[in-house]
């Protein structure tokens, strides 16, 4: 390099110009980096179309079946079960974690006195690995005299609830740890947040004599809107691709009683990995795509409208 | 005032309930098997005869090598052409930048469970199926951090750079020695969220690999609970060591985590 600067190392290098030997520069950084997602990011995304439309166990040739399994799909209950779980986690996941999230950080603004430490209270199950607390909620949930929430339950004279071994309460049960680990990135977004909003603003409106309520209906809220349309489309994403929590939580019996809890990447997981249906499986992973795609292009939409 | 008050001890209050799940696993994997029952968050006798167990034989500290190995190389490679290529797609000026962009930031869309499968065919071919490098392939770029740097080497001035070119540092040497100092912030986020995804990261290692000497610490936990079954203390104890790298990190660097966490999350 040192010897093509001072233009005695070759012809072709020495004849360029500074803008030119910039553009050489450019593509030079980014050969390597283009072959990457190349190889690891758009040729596996169009495979994974391809292998959607074959029958496929590994071990022999993909036969093409065309959108046969996209048919399968459409008749399999198990499909809209899963498909349902996968919602739910998402419709009451986002509105609950953001609720949560929103009314903590809006009063720990205020706070001064400790604030750095509170703000580290709700923040540190953030940096737990979700494999690692599922077995400890799944500890929690286990029957009396084992379970902490049981055992609670009992001493208040409360009847013990089935939690995981129940098909209604299984699902909320492997949400929980879910909700309670993202909860912490929330705040400290929404802190940053609020933190971004001119005190002006609340000044002039005290000074017109404005009530707390509107103040946070006229001024904060609206300000906050990128901010809020951030967070519902980054965890609505995470919560569409739960995965950890419930393959932990439940893995004797992968999916909860009756696929109670199971969502769709386990499916897709269990489908390629445990039958070596390929075809099914990538077709389900298309499923995937398309949802999150909805929820992305929402979250432009919405911005645009800003 | 008394408003106040009640407000700051219901917010406590509610930090310490987040905090009741790590507390009782700590407490219980310093406790005997006959105590686990006793919901006292203090052991009545604390003993770390579950940690001498769970360490023994040596699975935990491979696993724990493992990841750690792991998440400092894909960290490494995240935070070298992560920021090259941000740079290059910010400070340079040539025909199909924006389509580069562009291309890069449309993998954003692609989720990785729609990936695994062609991954695994991929790996399977090369033979990269439970190996090391099988395990980090995936990750050793991201859209996510190429976005992130980009946008902080836009607030590099341009003057710096020329004048590193008027001095005849080559544009490697520029990048490099000029430009990647100025950002350091944005690095130190790029690298905290890098690690701790892959410190965490689940169904990648459990899919590419098979032998139990390559697991990852999520995945290597996993299999251990289902072979302790009902032996509660355990699988606390190996849920702790899981976690107590990350906390013990966060405990010294809490500042520039929290920062790094907000840069990268409103940036990228």
């Amino acid at each position: 390099m040192q010897l093509a600067d001072d233009g005695s190392g070759g012809r072709f290098w020495g004849g360029l110009g500074l803008r030119q030997k910039q553009v050489v520069w450019a593509w030079a950084f980014l050969a390597v980096p283009i072959l990457f997602y190349a190889l690891v990011r758009f040729y596996p995304t169009a495979e994974a179309f391809y292998i959607a439309t074959t029958n496929w166990n590994l071990l022999t040739k993909p036969a093409f079946v065309g959108l046969a399994n996209f048919e399968r799909l459409w008749d399999d209950p198990v499909f809209w079960k899963v498909f349902r779980n996968t919602v739910l986690y998402l419709a009451i996941g986002t509105p609950v974690s953001l609720l949560l999230s929103f009314t903590i950080a809006y009063h720990l603004d205020r706070v001064r006195f400790m604030h750095g430490f509170i703000r580290a209270l709700y923040f540190l199950p953030f940096l737990t690995t979700a494999a690692a607390m599922a077995w400890v909620w799944r500890w929690f949930y286990q029957p009396v005299p084992i379970g902490f929430f049981n055992d609670v339950l009992v001493a208040f004279g409360l009847p013990q609830q089935p939690f995981l071994r129940s098909t209604t309460q299984a699902l909320p049960a492997v949400l929980a740890p879910a909700i309670w680990a993202g909860l912490g990135f929330q705040v400290v977004i929404f802190l940053a947040g609020l933190r971004a909003i001119p005190t002006t603003y609340y000044e002039a409106a005290r000074i017109d004599g404005v009530g707390n309520l509107t103040i946070l209906r006229r001024i904060t809220l609206p300000l906050l809107k990128p901010t809020i349309i951030f967070l519902v489309v980054f965890s609505s994403i995470g919560f569409l691709r739960i995965f950890d929590q419930v393959y932990n939580m439940t893995s004797g019996d992968p999916g909860g009683p009756l696929n109670a809890t199971k969502p769709l990447v386990l499916m897709i997981y269990q489908t390629a990995f445990s039958s070596f249906q390929m075809g099914y499986a990538a077709a389900l992973t298309v499923v995937l795509f398309l949802v999150l795609l909805a929820v992305s292009l929402m979250q432009l939409r919405l911005l645009r409208d800003r | 005032m008394a408003k106040r008050m009640v407000t700051w001890l219901l917010l406590l209050t509610g930090g310490l309930v987040m905090l009741t799940p790590l507390l009782y696993m700590f407490s219980t994997s310093l406790k005997d098997a006959s105590d686990v029952y006793d919901l006292r968050l203090i052991p009545a006798a604390p003993t770390l005869d579950n940690y001498v167990k769970v360490l023994s034989d040596g699975r935990f500290l491979r696993w724990f090598a493992n990841s750690i190995g792991i998440a400092t190389v894909v960290t490494i490679s995240n935070v070298f052409f992560d920021s090259l290529v941000g740079y290059t797609l910010a400070k340079f000026r040539f025909r199909g930048r924006y389509l580069v962009f562009i291309a890069i930031l449309s993998t954003l869309m692609i989720p990785t469970e729609m990936l695994v499968i062609p991954w695994y065919v991929m790996a399977r071919n090369f033979g990269w199926l439970d190996t090391y490098w099988g395990i980090m392939f995936p990750g050793m770029m991201t859209a996510f951090g190429t976005f992130l740097m980009k946008q902080f080497f836009e607030t590099v001035p341009n003057d710096f750079l020329e004048a590193a070119r008027v001095d005849g540092l080559n544009e490697f040497a520029i990048f490099w020695r000029v430009a990647m100092p100025l950002v350091t912030p944005a690095l130190s986020a790029l690298a905290i969220f890098t690690f701790l995804g892959n410190w965490t990261a689940f169904i990648w290692p459990l899919i590419v690999t098979t032998s139990k000497e390559l697991y990852t610490l999520p995945v290597g936990l996993s299999s251990f609970a289902v072979e302790q079954a009902i032996q509660w203390e355990l699988i606390m104890t190996g849920a702790a060591l899981a976690t107590l790298p990350t906390l013990a990190v966060f405990l010294v660097l809490q500042r520039y985590i929290v920062r790094g966490v907000v840069l990268a999350g409103l940036k990228g």
